[in-house]
Protein backbone atom coordinates (compact mmCIF):
# COMPACT_ATOMS: atom_id res chain seq x y z
CA UNK A 1 0.00 0.00 0.00
CA UNK A 2 3.01 2.06 1.02
CA UNK A 3 4.45 1.44 -2.72
CA UNK A 4 1.17 2.77 -4.04
CA UNK A 5 1.13 5.88 -2.54
CA UNK A 6 4.00 7.18 -3.61
CA UNK A 7 3.34 5.89 -7.33
CA UNK A 8 0.63 8.04 -7.24
CA UNK A 9 1.52 10.78 -5.69
CA UNK A 10 4.64 10.91 -7.63
CA UNK A 11 2.31 11.02 -10.67
CA UNK A 12 -0.65 12.90 -9.52
CA UNK A 13 0.93 15.96 -6.91
CA UNK A 14 2.96 18.19 -8.66
CA UNK A 15 -0.23 18.94 -11.09
CA UNK A 16 -2.94 18.92 -8.27
CA UNK A 17 -0.51 21.26 -6.20
CA UNK A 18 -0.64 23.84 -9.04
CA UNK A 19 -4.27 23.66 -9.65
CA UNK A 20 -5.08 24.19 -6.06
CA UNK A 21 -2.36 27.06 -6.28
CA UNK A 22 -3.85 28.48 -9.32
CA UNK A 23 -7.83 28.29 -7.64
CA UNK A 24 -6.44 29.88 -4.71
CA UNK A 25 -4.30 32.34 -6.25
CA UNK A 26 -6.95 33.89 -8.36
CA UNK A 27 -9.74 33.70 -5.66
CA UNK A 28 -7.41 34.57 -2.45
CA UNK A 29 -6.22 37.89 -4.52
CA UNK A 30 -9.66 38.83 -6.36
CA UNK A 31 -11.29 38.33 -2.59
CA UNK A 32 -9.11 40.54 -1.35
CA UNK A 33 -9.32 43.29 -3.71
CA UNK A 34 -13.34 43.22 -3.79
CA UNK A 35 -14.18 42.08 -0.26
CA UNK A 36 -12.38 45.07 1.33
CA UNK A 37 -13.64 47.10 -1.06
CA UNK A 38 -17.03 46.10 -0.65
CA UNK A 39 -16.80 45.91 3.39
CA UNK A 40 -15.86 49.34 3.11
CA UNK A 41 -19.00 50.29 0.90
CA UNK A 42 -20.92 48.01 4.14
CA UNK A 43 -19.53 50.56 6.67
CA UNK A 44 -19.30 53.66 4.74
CA UNK A 45 -22.80 54.20 3.57
CA UNK A 46 -24.17 53.23 7.06
CA UNK A 47 -22.12 56.01 9.05
CA UNK A 48 -23.49 59.00 9.29
CA UNK A 49 -19.83 60.46 8.98
CA UNK A 50 -18.73 59.53 5.70
CA UNK A 51 -21.32 58.68 3.13
CA UNK A 52 -24.52 57.66 4.79
CA UNK A 53 -26.71 56.16 1.55
CA UNK A 54 -29.20 53.62 3.17
CA UNK A 55 -30.40 52.28 -0.27
CA UNK A 56 -27.47 51.26 -1.02
CA UNK A 57 -26.37 50.09 1.93
CA UNK A 58 -29.43 47.89 1.73
CA UNK A 59 -29.03 46.51 -1.48
CA UNK A 60 -25.08 45.58 -0.79
CA UNK A 61 -26.12 43.88 2.56
CA UNK A 62 -28.98 41.76 1.10
CA UNK A 63 -26.79 40.53 -1.47
CA UNK A 64 -24.38 39.95 0.58
CA UNK A 65 -26.65 38.25 3.36
CA UNK A 66 -28.11 36.19 0.05
CA UNK A 67 -24.69 34.67 -1.31
CA UNK A 68 -23.85 34.24 2.82
CA UNK A 69 -27.02 31.95 3.14
CA UNK A 70 -26.19 29.27 0.28
CA UNK A 71 -23.77 26.43 1.24
CA UNK A 72 -20.74 27.05 -0.29
CA UNK A 73 -21.19 23.54 -2.66
CA UNK A 74 -24.63 24.29 -3.85
CA UNK A 75 -23.23 28.05 -4.65
CA UNK A 76 -20.56 26.44 -7.09
CA UNK A 77 -23.43 24.76 -8.90
CA UNK A 78 -26.09 27.41 -8.56
CA UNK A 79 -23.41 29.87 -10.24
CA UNK A 80 -22.52 27.33 -12.94
CA UNK A 81 -23.91 29.47 -15.91
CA UNK A 82 -22.25 32.55 -14.63
CA UNK A 83 -18.83 30.91 -14.43
CA UNK A 84 -19.47 29.19 -17.99
CA UNK A 85 -20.60 32.40 -19.39
CA UNK A 86 -17.22 34.58 -17.50
CA UNK A 87 -14.46 32.35 -18.40
CA UNK A 88 -16.08 29.69 -20.96
CA UNK A 89 -15.75 26.51 -19.25
CA UNK A 90 -17.35 24.70 -16.12
CA UNK A 91 -14.38 22.58 -15.19
CA UNK A 92 -10.47 23.34 -13.94
CA UNK A 93 -9.42 25.26 -11.49
CA UNK A 94 -10.33 28.58 -13.30
CA UNK A 95 -13.66 27.75 -13.43
CA UNK A 96 -13.54 26.42 -9.56
CA UNK A 97 -12.26 29.58 -8.58
CA UNK A 98 -15.18 31.77 -9.85
CA UNK A 99 -17.81 30.90 -6.97
CA UNK A 100 -14.98 30.76 -4.28
CA UNK A 101 -13.85 34.14 -5.21
CA UNK A 102 -17.94 35.23 -4.74
CA UNK A 103 -17.87 33.26 -1.70
CA UNK A 104 -14.57 34.55 -0.14
CA UNK A 105 -15.83 38.10 -0.55
CA UNK A 106 -18.73 38.27 0.55
CA UNK A 107 -17.35 36.35 3.70
CA UNK A 108 -14.49 39.17 3.42
CA UNK A 109 -16.67 42.02 3.20
CA UNK A 110 -18.86 40.99 6.80
CA UNK A 111 -15.60 40.50 8.56
CA UNK A 112 -13.79 43.94 7.41
CA UNK A 113 -17.16 45.94 8.06
CA UNK A 114 -17.49 44.58 11.34
CA UNK A 115 -13.00 45.57 11.64
CA UNK A 116 -14.35 49.07 10.76
CA UNK A 117 -17.51 49.52 12.72
CA UNK A 118 -14.78 48.74 15.95
CA UNK A 119 -12.67 51.81 15.39
CA UNK A 120 -13.28 54.18 18.30
CA UNK A 121 -15.78 56.75 17.24
CA UNK A 122 -13.94 59.27 19.09
CA UNK A 123 -10.80 58.92 16.94
CA UNK A 124 -13.46 59.86 13.71
CA UNK A 125 -14.26 62.46 15.40
CA UNK A 126 -10.44 64.02 15.74
CA UNK A 127 -10.19 63.49 12.61
CA UNK A 128 -13.35 65.49 11.76
CA UNK A 129 -12.39 67.95 13.71
CA UNK A 130 -9.12 68.10 11.91
CA UNK A 131 -10.80 69.21 8.65
CA UNK A 132 -10.48 66.28 7.20
CA UNK A 133 -11.60 65.08 4.20
CA UNK A 134 -13.66 61.63 4.41
CA UNK A 135 -10.84 60.09 1.69
CA UNK A 136 -7.76 60.80 4.16
CA UNK A 137 -9.49 59.80 7.42
CA UNK A 138 -10.06 56.47 5.24
CA UNK A 139 -6.75 55.80 4.61
CA UNK A 140 -4.90 56.92 7.88
CA UNK A 141 -7.07 56.67 10.43
CA UNK A 142 -10.12 53.87 9.56
CA UNK A 143 -7.24 51.38 7.82
CA UNK A 144 -4.68 52.45 10.16
CA UNK A 145 -6.80 51.26 12.95
CA UNK A 146 -8.79 48.59 11.64
CA UNK A 147 -5.28 46.97 10.28
CA UNK A 148 -4.72 44.62 12.90
CA UNK A 149 -8.24 43.38 13.03
CA UNK A 150 -8.76 43.16 8.87
CA UNK A 151 -5.45 41.18 9.03
CA UNK A 152 -7.24 38.50 11.01
CA UNK A 153 -9.91 38.78 8.79
CA UNK A 154 -8.04 37.88 5.98
CA UNK A 155 -6.44 35.26 7.62
CA UNK A 156 -9.98 33.58 8.56
CA UNK A 157 -10.97 33.91 4.87
CA UNK A 158 -7.65 32.69 3.60
CA UNK A 159 -7.72 29.30 5.35
CA UNK A 160 -11.76 29.42 4.76
CA UNK A 161 -10.42 29.45 0.52
CA UNK A 162 -8.68 26.48 0.90
CA UNK A 163 -11.44 24.27 2.32
CA UNK A 164 -13.43 25.99 -0.38
CA UNK A 165 -10.65 24.79 -2.81
CA UNK A 166 -11.01 21.13 -1.71
CA UNK A 167 -14.82 21.19 -2.18
CA UNK A 168 -14.43 22.76 -5.63
CA UNK A 169 -11.59 20.50 -6.29
CA UNK A 170 -14.38 17.58 -6.19
CA UNK A 171 -16.88 19.19 -8.00
CA UNK A 172 -14.43 19.87 -11.18
CA UNK A 173 -12.06 22.11 -9.92
CA UNK A 174 -9.00 19.55 -9.50
CA UNK A 175 -6.41 20.21 -7.06
CA UNK A 176 -5.50 18.55 -3.66
CA UNK A 177 -9.13 17.90 -2.39
CA UNK A 178 -9.36 16.33 -5.83
CA UNK A 179 -7.12 14.31 -5.45
CA UNK A 180 -8.02 13.08 -1.48
CA UNK A 181 -11.48 12.41 -2.89
CA UNK A 182 -10.54 10.58 -5.70
CA UNK A 183 -8.31 8.29 -4.26
CA UNK A 184 -8.88 8.33 -0.95
CA UNK A 185 -12.09 7.79 -1.02
CA UNK A 186 -13.12 6.16 -4.33
CA UNK A 187 -10.23 4.17 -4.61
CA UNK A 188 -9.35 3.51 -0.71
CA UNK A 189 -5.84 4.81 -1.31
CA UNK A 190 -6.19 5.71 2.46
CA UNK A 191 -2.58 7.10 2.62
CA UNK A 192 -2.94 9.33 -0.09
CA UNK A 193 -6.01 10.82 2.04
CA UNK A 194 -3.53 10.94 5.09
CA UNK A 195 -0.96 13.00 3.08
CA UNK A 196 -3.38 15.77 1.69
CA UNK A 197 -4.56 15.96 5.18
CA UNK A 198 -1.18 16.71 6.59
CA UNK A 199 -0.30 18.68 4.12
CA UNK A 200 -3.34 20.89 4.70
CA UNK A 201 -2.64 21.05 8.46
CA UNK A 202 0.70 22.35 7.69
CA UNK A 203 -0.36 25.02 5.04
CA UNK A 204 -3.08 26.21 7.79
CA UNK A 205 -1.11 26.19 10.33
CA UNK A 206 1.84 28.31 8.69
CA UNK A 207 -0.97 30.55 7.31
CA UNK A 208 -2.07 30.84 10.75
CA UNK A 209 1.32 31.77 12.30
CA UNK A 210 2.25 34.62 9.34
CA UNK A 211 -2.02 35.78 9.82
CA UNK A 212 -0.82 36.33 13.52
CA UNK A 213 2.63 37.76 12.89
CA UNK A 214 1.15 40.18 10.52
CA UNK A 215 -1.59 41.75 12.84
CA UNK A 216 0.69 41.78 15.58
CA UNK A 217 3.34 43.95 13.42
CA UNK A 218 0.46 46.01 13.06
CA UNK A 219 -1.20 47.05 16.11
CA UNK A 220 0.44 49.06 18.84
CA UNK B 1 -12.38 93.26 21.92
CA UNK B 2 -14.25 91.65 18.81
CA UNK B 3 -15.95 88.29 19.44
CA UNK B 4 -14.48 85.28 18.19
CA UNK B 5 -17.41 82.81 18.92
CA UNK B 6 -20.80 83.92 19.21
CA UNK B 7 -23.98 81.36 19.91
CA UNK B 8 -27.03 83.12 19.28
CA UNK B 9 -29.83 81.20 20.77
CA UNK B 10 -28.31 77.63 20.17
CA UNK B 11 -30.30 74.75 21.01
CA UNK B 12 -29.80 71.03 21.08
CA UNK B 13 -32.42 69.07 21.14
CA UNK B 14 -31.69 64.63 21.05
CA UNK B 15 -35.07 62.86 21.04
CA UNK B 16 -34.92 58.80 21.63
CA UNK B 17 -38.13 56.49 20.84
CA UNK B 18 -40.52 59.73 20.71
CA UNK B 19 -38.98 60.94 24.30
CA UNK B 20 -36.68 64.71 23.39
CA UNK B 21 -33.98 65.74 25.61
CA UNK B 22 -32.78 69.02 25.43
CA UNK B 23 -29.54 69.08 25.86
CA UNK B 24 -29.16 73.19 25.09
CA UNK B 25 -31.47 75.39 25.48
CA UNK B 26 -31.59 78.63 23.95
CA UNK B 27 -28.09 79.51 25.16
CA UNK B 28 -26.40 83.19 24.07
CA UNK B 29 -22.74 83.24 24.78
CA UNK B 30 -19.78 85.53 23.15
CA UNK B 31 -16.40 84.37 23.62
CA UNK B 32 -13.98 87.32 22.86
CA UNK B 33 -10.56 87.01 20.78
CA UNK B 34 -7.56 86.11 22.81
CA UNK B 35 -9.36 85.01 25.44
CA UNK B 36 -9.56 81.70 27.74
CA UNK B 37 -12.97 81.49 28.44
CA UNK B 38 -14.57 78.77 30.96
CA UNK B 39 -17.64 76.82 30.82
CA UNK B 40 -18.15 74.59 34.09
CA UNK B 41 -21.16 73.48 35.22
CA UNK B 42 -21.84 70.02 36.65
CA UNK B 43 -21.65 66.88 34.34
CA UNK B 44 -24.86 66.27 32.28
CA UNK B 45 -25.31 70.07 31.79
CA UNK B 46 -24.98 70.59 28.20
CA UNK B 47 -21.28 71.73 28.15
CA UNK B 48 -19.85 69.04 25.81
CA UNK B 49 -22.51 69.28 23.39
CA UNK B 50 -22.70 73.32 23.21
CA UNK B 51 -18.73 73.64 22.60
CA UNK B 52 -19.57 70.69 19.86
CA UNK B 53 -21.68 72.99 18.08
CA UNK B 54 -18.75 75.10 17.52
CA UNK B 55 -17.05 73.34 14.58
CA UNK B 56 -20.47 71.42 13.97
CA UNK B 57 -19.76 68.11 15.19
CA UNK B 58 -22.79 68.68 17.01
CA UNK B 59 -25.46 70.37 14.52
CA UNK B 60 -27.86 73.14 16.91
CA UNK B 61 -31.54 72.01 16.58
CA UNK B 62 -32.59 75.64 16.41
CA UNK B 63 -30.11 79.08 16.69
CA UNK B 64 -26.94 80.23 14.96
CA UNK B 65 -22.97 79.83 15.70
CA UNK B 66 -21.51 82.37 14.79
CA UNK B 67 -17.36 82.31 14.33
CA UNK B 68 -15.38 85.80 13.27
CA UNK B 69 -18.76 87.46 13.04
CA UNK B 70 -19.62 84.60 10.53
CA UNK B 71 -22.91 82.55 10.46
CA UNK B 72 -21.24 79.15 10.01
CA UNK B 73 -23.95 77.47 11.40
CA UNK B 74 -25.11 75.80 7.71
CA UNK B 75 -21.46 75.04 6.74
CA UNK B 76 -21.26 71.72 4.95
CA UNK B 77 -18.67 69.74 2.97
CA UNK B 78 -15.31 71.20 1.96
CA UNK B 79 -16.59 74.85 3.35
CA UNK B 80 -17.06 72.99 7.05
CA UNK B 81 -13.53 70.92 6.66
CA UNK B 82 -12.38 74.34 5.66
CA UNK B 83 -13.83 76.07 8.81
CA UNK B 84 -12.43 73.53 11.03
CA UNK B 85 -8.43 73.89 9.89
CA UNK B 86 -9.25 76.81 12.28
CA UNK B 87 -10.51 75.55 14.75
CA UNK B 88 -8.29 72.81 17.04
CA UNK B 89 -10.13 70.62 19.75
CA UNK B 90 -8.90 68.27 22.38
CA UNK B 91 -10.82 65.98 24.16
CA UNK B 92 -11.34 63.96 27.36
CA UNK B 93 -10.40 60.60 25.71
CA UNK B 94 -7.16 62.22 23.20
CA UNK B 95 -8.36 60.72 20.95
CA UNK B 96 -5.27 59.42 19.15
CA UNK B 97 -4.61 57.04 16.12
CA UNK B 98 -3.06 53.91 18.32
CA UNK B 99 -1.62 52.35 15.64
CA UNK B 100 0.30 55.88 14.13
CA UNK B 101 3.22 57.03 15.51
CA UNK B 102 3.07 60.18 17.57
CA UNK B 103 4.90 62.08 14.69
CA UNK B 104 2.18 60.62 12.18
CA UNK B 105 -0.90 61.67 14.76
CA UNK B 106 0.61 65.86 14.57
CA UNK B 107 1.36 64.75 10.98
CA UNK B 108 -2.32 63.85 10.29
CA UNK B 109 -3.46 67.33 10.48
CA UNK B 110 -0.95 68.74 8.13
CA UNK B 111 -2.18 66.43 5.33
CA UNK B 112 -5.70 67.58 6.43
CA UNK B 113 -5.32 71.07 5.04
CA UNK B 114 -2.90 69.79 1.84
CA UNK B 115 0.25 70.68 3.49
CA UNK B 116 3.22 70.45 1.27
CA UNK B 117 5.18 66.79 1.78
CA UNK B 118 8.31 68.43 2.45
CA UNK B 119 7.23 70.77 4.70
CA UNK B 120 5.05 68.47 7.12
CA UNK B 121 8.13 66.31 9.32
CA UNK B 122 9.41 69.80 10.07
CA UNK B 123 6.50 71.42 11.08
CA UNK B 124 5.50 68.34 13.12
CA UNK B 125 8.95 68.72 15.09
CA UNK B 126 8.16 72.35 15.53
CA UNK B 127 4.63 70.90 17.03
CA UNK B 128 6.35 68.57 19.00
CA UNK B 129 9.27 70.85 20.66
CA UNK B 130 6.33 73.46 21.65
CA UNK B 131 4.20 70.57 23.54
CA UNK B 132 7.82 69.47 25.04
CA UNK B 133 7.91 66.02 23.52
CA UNK B 134 10.74 66.53 20.89
CA UNK B 135 11.94 63.23 21.77
CA UNK B 136 8.78 61.26 21.56
CA UNK B 137 8.06 61.48 17.82
CA UNK B 138 8.68 58.34 16.81
CA UNK B 139 7.09 56.10 19.71
CA UNK B 140 3.04 55.11 20.14
CA UNK B 141 0.63 56.28 21.90
CA UNK B 142 0.64 53.31 23.69
CA UNK B 143 4.35 54.64 25.42
CA UNK B 144 2.96 57.58 26.82
CA UNK B 145 1.58 58.99 29.96
CA UNK B 146 -2.00 60.87 29.87
CA UNK B 147 -0.62 64.09 30.05
CA UNK B 148 1.87 63.13 26.97
CA UNK B 149 -0.92 61.55 25.41
CA UNK B 150 -2.90 65.25 25.74
CA UNK B 151 0.09 66.99 24.54
CA UNK B 152 0.65 65.11 21.17
CA UNK B 153 -3.24 66.08 21.09
CA UNK B 154 -2.96 69.67 21.73
CA UNK B 155 0.21 69.54 18.80
CA UNK B 156 -2.13 67.95 16.71
CA UNK B 157 -4.56 70.28 17.20
CA UNK B 158 -2.37 73.57 16.67
CA UNK B 159 -1.16 71.96 13.55
CA UNK B 160 -2.63 74.21 11.26
CA UNK B 161 -2.02 77.38 13.26
CA UNK B 162 -5.88 77.67 14.27
CA UNK B 163 -7.28 80.88 16.07
CA UNK B 164 -9.46 79.44 18.08
CA UNK B 165 -8.48 76.16 20.69
CA UNK B 166 -11.74 73.85 22.36
CA UNK B 167 -10.67 71.44 25.00
CA UNK B 168 -13.72 69.51 25.72
CA UNK B 169 -12.95 68.02 29.65
CA UNK B 170 -9.45 67.59 27.92
CA UNK B 171 -8.14 67.47 32.45
CA UNK B 172 -10.90 65.40 33.28
CA UNK B 173 -9.35 61.53 32.37
CA UNK B 174 -6.25 62.99 34.04
CA UNK B 175 -4.43 62.49 37.61
CA UNK B 176 -3.61 65.45 39.16
CA UNK B 177 -0.15 65.72 38.18
CA UNK B 178 -0.98 64.84 34.50
CA UNK B 179 -3.77 67.67 34.55
CA UNK B 180 -0.86 70.37 36.02
CA UNK B 181 1.10 69.15 32.96
CA UNK B 182 -1.43 69.48 30.67
CA UNK B 183 -2.86 72.60 32.06
CA UNK B 184 1.00 74.43 31.94
CA UNK B 185 1.33 73.47 28.38
CA UNK B 186 -2.05 75.29 27.53
CA UNK B 187 -0.72 78.31 29.20
CA UNK B 188 2.37 78.36 28.04
CA UNK B 189 1.32 78.16 23.80
CA UNK B 190 -1.25 80.61 25.32
CA UNK B 191 1.14 82.84 26.26
CA UNK B 192 3.03 82.39 22.84
CA UNK B 193 0.01 82.40 20.55
CA UNK B 194 -3.03 85.20 20.49
CA UNK B 195 -5.38 82.06 20.51
CA UNK B 196 -8.88 82.05 21.54
CA UNK B 197 -9.22 79.09 24.12
CA UNK B 198 -12.61 77.56 25.05
CA UNK B 199 -12.74 75.11 27.62
CA UNK B 200 -15.11 73.04 29.13
CA UNK B 201 -14.80 71.28 32.34
CA UNK B 202 -16.42 70.03 35.67
CA UNK B 203 -13.01 70.46 37.46
CA UNK B 204 -13.48 73.30 40.00
CA UNK B 205 -9.49 73.80 39.75
CA UNK B 206 -8.87 73.98 36.41
CA UNK B 207 -11.55 76.78 35.91
CA UNK B 208 -9.50 78.55 38.77
CA UNK B 209 -5.86 78.00 37.30
CA UNK B 210 -6.94 79.09 33.60
CA UNK B 211 -10.04 81.11 32.78
CA UNK B 212 -10.10 84.38 32.32
CA UNK B 213 -13.84 84.72 31.95
CA UNK B 214 -16.15 81.86 32.84
CA UNK B 215 -20.06 81.29 32.15
CA UNK B 216 -21.63 78.10 34.65
CA UNK B 217 -23.96 76.35 32.84
CA UNK B 218 -27.02 74.09 34.26
CA UNK B 219 -29.54 71.67 32.49
CA UNK B 220 -28.72 73.33 29.01
CA UNK B 221 -28.65 76.95 29.88
CA UNK B 222 -25.94 79.87 31.13
CA UNK B 223 -26.84 80.59 34.66
CA UNK B 224 -24.19 82.93 35.38
CA UNK B 225 -21.36 84.82 33.73
CA UNK B 226 -18.69 86.66 34.49
CA UNK B 227 -14.88 87.11 34.94
CA UNK B 228 -13.54 83.96 36.85
CA UNK B 229 -12.82 86.26 40.03
CA UNK B 230 -15.85 87.36 40.15
CA UNK B 231 -17.46 83.43 39.77
CA UNK B 232 -14.89 82.36 42.63
CA UNK B 233 -15.00 85.46 44.62
CA UNK B 234 -18.79 85.87 44.78
CA UNK B 235 -20.85 83.24 42.78
CA UNK B 236 -24.71 84.15 42.11
CA UNK B 237 -26.48 81.08 41.08
CA UNK B 238 -26.94 77.84 43.13
CA UNK B 239 -24.82 75.64 40.47
CA UNK B 240 -21.92 77.83 40.83
CA UNK B 241 -22.18 77.88 45.08
CA UNK B 242 -22.19 74.54 44.91
CA UNK B 243 -19.22 73.64 42.48
CA UNK B 244 -17.20 76.30 44.43
CA UNK B 245 -18.38 75.36 47.61
CA UNK B 246 -17.52 71.65 46.94
CA UNK B 247 -13.54 71.65 46.86
CA UNK B 248 -13.60 75.45 48.67
CA UNK B 249 -11.13 74.36 50.92
CA UNK B 250 -13.99 75.47 53.60
CA UNK B 251 -14.73 71.73 54.23
CA UNK B 252 -15.07 70.95 57.61
CA UNK B 253 -15.32 67.39 59.53
CA UNK B 254 -18.74 66.98 59.24
CA UNK B 255 -18.93 66.23 63.13
CA UNK B 256 -17.31 69.77 63.34
CA UNK B 257 -19.57 71.56 61.18
CA UNK B 258 -22.53 70.00 63.64
CA UNK B 259 -20.94 71.20 66.96
CA UNK B 260 -20.52 74.81 65.81
CA UNK B 261 -23.56 77.37 65.57
CA UNK B 262 -24.14 80.07 62.76
CA UNK B 263 -21.40 79.25 60.58
CA UNK B 264 -20.21 81.62 58.00
CA UNK B 265 -17.78 81.77 55.02
CA UNK B 266 -16.35 85.30 54.29
CA UNK B 267 -15.21 85.98 50.90
CA UNK B 268 -12.57 89.01 50.94
CA UNK B 269 -13.13 91.77 48.43
CA UNK B 270 -10.25 91.69 46.31
CA UNK B 271 -8.47 95.08 47.80
CA UNK B 272 -9.10 93.31 51.33
CA UNK B 273 -7.54 90.11 50.94
CA UNK B 274 -4.39 90.99 52.89
CA UNK B 275 -6.48 92.91 55.84
CA UNK B 276 -6.49 91.93 59.19
CA UNK B 277 -10.70 92.01 59.29
CA UNK B 278 -11.16 89.85 61.67
CA UNK B 279 -8.49 91.00 64.78
CA UNK B 280 -9.82 94.30 63.64
CA UNK B 281 -13.75 93.00 64.52
CA UNK B 282 -12.95 91.59 67.86
CA UNK B 283 -11.17 95.16 68.88
CA UNK B 284 -13.97 97.04 67.31
CA UNK B 285 -16.65 94.64 69.33
CA UNK B 286 -14.67 93.24 72.34
CA UNK B 287 -16.21 90.14 70.91
CA UNK B 288 -14.24 86.65 69.43
CA UNK B 289 -15.00 85.16 66.21
CA UNK B 290 -13.77 81.74 66.07
CA UNK B 291 -12.20 81.01 62.93
CA UNK B 292 -12.98 77.16 61.39
CA UNK B 293 -11.00 77.09 58.04
CA UNK B 294 -9.42 79.41 55.92
CA UNK B 295 -7.23 79.90 53.07
CA UNK B 296 -6.02 82.63 50.10
CA UNK B 297 -6.19 81.65 46.38
CA UNK B 298 -4.74 83.44 43.82
CA UNK B 299 -6.73 83.95 40.38
CA UNK B 300 -5.31 85.36 37.93
CA UNK B 301 -3.02 86.68 40.38
CA UNK B 302 -5.18 88.28 42.13
CA UNK B 303 -5.62 87.17 46.07
CA UNK B 304 -8.97 85.82 47.32
CA UNK B 305 -9.11 85.26 51.19
CA UNK B 306 -11.88 82.58 52.78
CA UNK B 307 -12.92 82.10 56.27
CA UNK B 308 -14.75 80.30 58.15
CA UNK B 309 -16.05 81.66 61.06
CA UNK B 310 -18.24 81.00 63.66
CA UNK B 311 -20.28 83.49 65.32
CA UNK B 312 -21.90 80.94 67.85
CA UNK B 313 -23.04 83.24 71.00
CA UNK B 314 -23.00 86.65 69.87
CA UNK B 315 -26.00 88.39 70.76
CA UNK B 316 -28.69 88.84 67.87
CA UNK B 317 -28.05 92.97 68.07
CA UNK B 318 -24.32 92.52 68.27
CA UNK B 319 -24.21 89.72 65.39
CA UNK B 320 -26.25 92.42 63.10
CA UNK B 321 -23.73 95.14 63.79
CA UNK B 322 -20.71 92.91 63.15
CA UNK B 323 -22.15 91.51 59.94
CA UNK B 324 -22.62 94.78 58.63
CA UNK B 325 -18.97 95.76 59.78
CA UNK B 326 -17.09 92.83 57.64
CA UNK B 327 -19.74 92.97 54.76
CA UNK B 328 -18.24 96.31 54.10
CA UNK B 329 -15.10 94.33 52.78
CA UNK B 330 -16.09 90.88 51.86
CA UNK B 331 -19.20 88.46 51.19
CA UNK B 332 -20.85 86.53 53.38
CA UNK B 333 -22.67 83.43 52.81
CA UNK B 334 -24.37 80.63 55.47
CA UNK B 335 -21.83 77.90 55.21
CA UNK B 336 -23.92 75.21 53.76
CA UNK B 337 -23.53 71.98 55.92
CA UNK B 338 -25.60 70.24 54.24
CA UNK B 339 -23.82 70.76 50.82
CA UNK B 340 -21.25 68.25 51.96
CA UNK B 341 -23.24 65.81 53.54
CA UNK B 342 -22.75 63.43 50.55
Amino acid sequence: MFNETLVILQRELWKAFAQTFVMMGISFVLSLILGLALGFVLYLTETPAFYPKKSLNAVAAAIVNFIRSIPFIILVVFTLPFTFWLVGTKIGPIAASVPMTISATVFLARLVESSLKETDPGVIEAALASGARPWLIIRKVLLVEAAPSIARAVTVVFINLIGASAMAGMVGGGGIGNLAVQYGYYRYETGVMLFTIVVLVIVVQLSQYLGDKVAKHLSH
Amino acid sequence: MSESIRFNRVSVAFSNQGKTFTAVDKVTLAVNKGEFFGIIGPSGAGKSTLVRTVNLLQRPTSGNVYIDGQDVTSYKGRELSALRLRIGMIFQHFNLVRNSTVADNVAFALLASGTQKAKIRPRVLELLKLTGLSDKADLYPAALSGGQKQRVAIARALANNPEILLCDEATSALDPENTADVIAALRDIKAQYPLTVLFITHQEQVARSLFDRIAVMERGRIVEQGTAYEIFAHPQSKAAQDLIARSHGTEIPKEVAASLQDLLVITFREEHAYDALIAETSRKFGTDLSIIAGRIDYIQGKPLGTLVVSLGGLDPKKRVQVLAFIAERAWIQPYKKEEFDV
